[in-house]
């Protein structure tokens, strides 16, 4: 999450060859939620998925060394995988909760590199199932779900039946750390391999990116010697 | 979140960074030479012990802020100073003392994200007292 970015020079996008890549922090956020309802025995079983090509396992690794029981690797490449967005993602998703019977569906709010924050959303809206986005904190009760939710007035606590859709914001929880001996351990847990042809989903992007540009370096300030100076400054800048 | 906890994160993250490093050098974590011969029983299931310590924390030291090579060096540095500590009740509050820089090191970790996404993503509740660094509307 703190790698330098740099714009591709034909402006089609980001370079992502050879960057370090790591778990998005809100989705280790969700996995940590995920866990934590297991152990709490709220729910018997949790399923990482990633979809992306075959570095993504490490991903599911991290996620398996943190706690969760199995994963599942949808594998898309090359083209795909750089035409991906959120709509693509969530129907992958929407058929894998239906194939696994889920009982809730638990990621990130947003990732932090395309800062789409649709994912949750759309899964949701596909499958036709309540959401609790923006989770600050969570609470099962019964078949219902208590979730309460950061806003911008402030928050907002409600009630969602089971099965749902949960995104967790950055103040759900303290995600832990996936120490050595944890990975050695998650070693032994299964990931299964499919493709997003298996799930009946197309991968065609309904989104075509057009340019990618930097945001304007920002200029030097200026500097005056006297009250008079930075009048006559705003003044020829015409901002007074 | 409250100033008071903001101020207080930014404080303790910059102390722990040479706080870690003041532990880690410091302390006497013993190692346990591989060839060394040992008379008692009680020395092995040690050996593994610190060797398992010192993998962990090799691992951990990957993303140490001030670079993977600094840590490495220090560590070794550290384990180095005590490898002809012997007495195994001193080796297991050594050993101790390694998981406590463990767990410091996950909390220094977990803090610099946490740090990072606040300040991208939510807007500050100093600046907005201050009402400096909002866009004008």
């Amino acid at each position: 999450y703190i790698v330098t970015i740099r714009v591709k020079p034909d402006h089609s996008g980001v370079v992502t060859d050879g960057v370090k890549h790591s778990m998005n922090p809100f989705c280790e956020i969700a996995v940590e939620e995920a866990v934590k309802l297991k152990e709490k025995k709220f729910i018997k079983e949790v399923v990482a998925v990633s979809c992306g090509p075959t570095q993504v396992t490490e991903t599911i690794r991290t996620a398996l060394a943190m706690g969760c029981d199995r994963g599942i690797h949808v594998e898309v490449s090359g083209k795909d995988y750089e035409a991906m967005g959120p709509l693509q993602i969530a129907k992958i998703f929407a058929a894998l909760a239906k194939k696994e019977e889920a009982s809730l569906v638990i990621l990130g709010k947003q990732a932090i590199d395309d800062d789409c924050n649709q994912t949750g959303q759309m899964t949701a809206a596909l499958l036709d199932w309540p959401q609790g986005t923006f989770a600050s904190e969570v609470t099962i009760d019964g078949e219902k779900v208590k979730v309460v939710r950061e806003i911008d007035g402030g928050l907002e606590t409600i009630k969602i039946s089971m099965p749902a859709v949960l995104t967790a914001d950055l103040r759900l929880n303290t995600p832990r750390y996936a120490t050595l001996p944890n990975i050695m351990k998650a070693k032994k847990k299964k990931i299964a391999n499919m493709k997003p042809a298996d799930l009946g989903v197309d991968m065609v992007s309904r989104v075509e990116v057009l340019r990618v540009d930097e945001p304007p370096t920002r200029l030097a300030g200026v500097k005056v010697e006297t009250v008079d100076d930075l009048v006559a400054k705003l003044k020829a800048n015409g901002t007074i | 979140m409250p100033i008071s906890e903001l101020l207080l994160f930014y404080i303790i993250s910059c102390c722990m960074l040479n706080h870690l490093l003041y532990v880690l050098l410091f302390s006497s974590i013993p190692v346990v030479k591989a060839a060394t011969v040992s008379g008692s029983d009680m020395a092995n299931p040690l050996r593994s012990e610190v060797r398992q310590l010192y993998k962990n924390l090799l691992f951990l030291g990957r993303e140490y802020p001030k670079g993977a090579d600094y840590f490495r060096e220090r560590l070794k540095g550290a384990f180095m100073k005590n490898k002809d500590v012997t007495d195994p009740k001193e080796i297991k509050k050594l050993v101790d003392r390694g998981e406590f820089v463990i767990k410091e090191l996950e909390a220094l970790y977990y803090l610099r994200k946490y740090r990072a996404m606040k300040k991208r993503y939510y807007e500050e509740e100093l600046s907005a007292v201050l009402n400096i660094g909002r866009p004008v509307d």
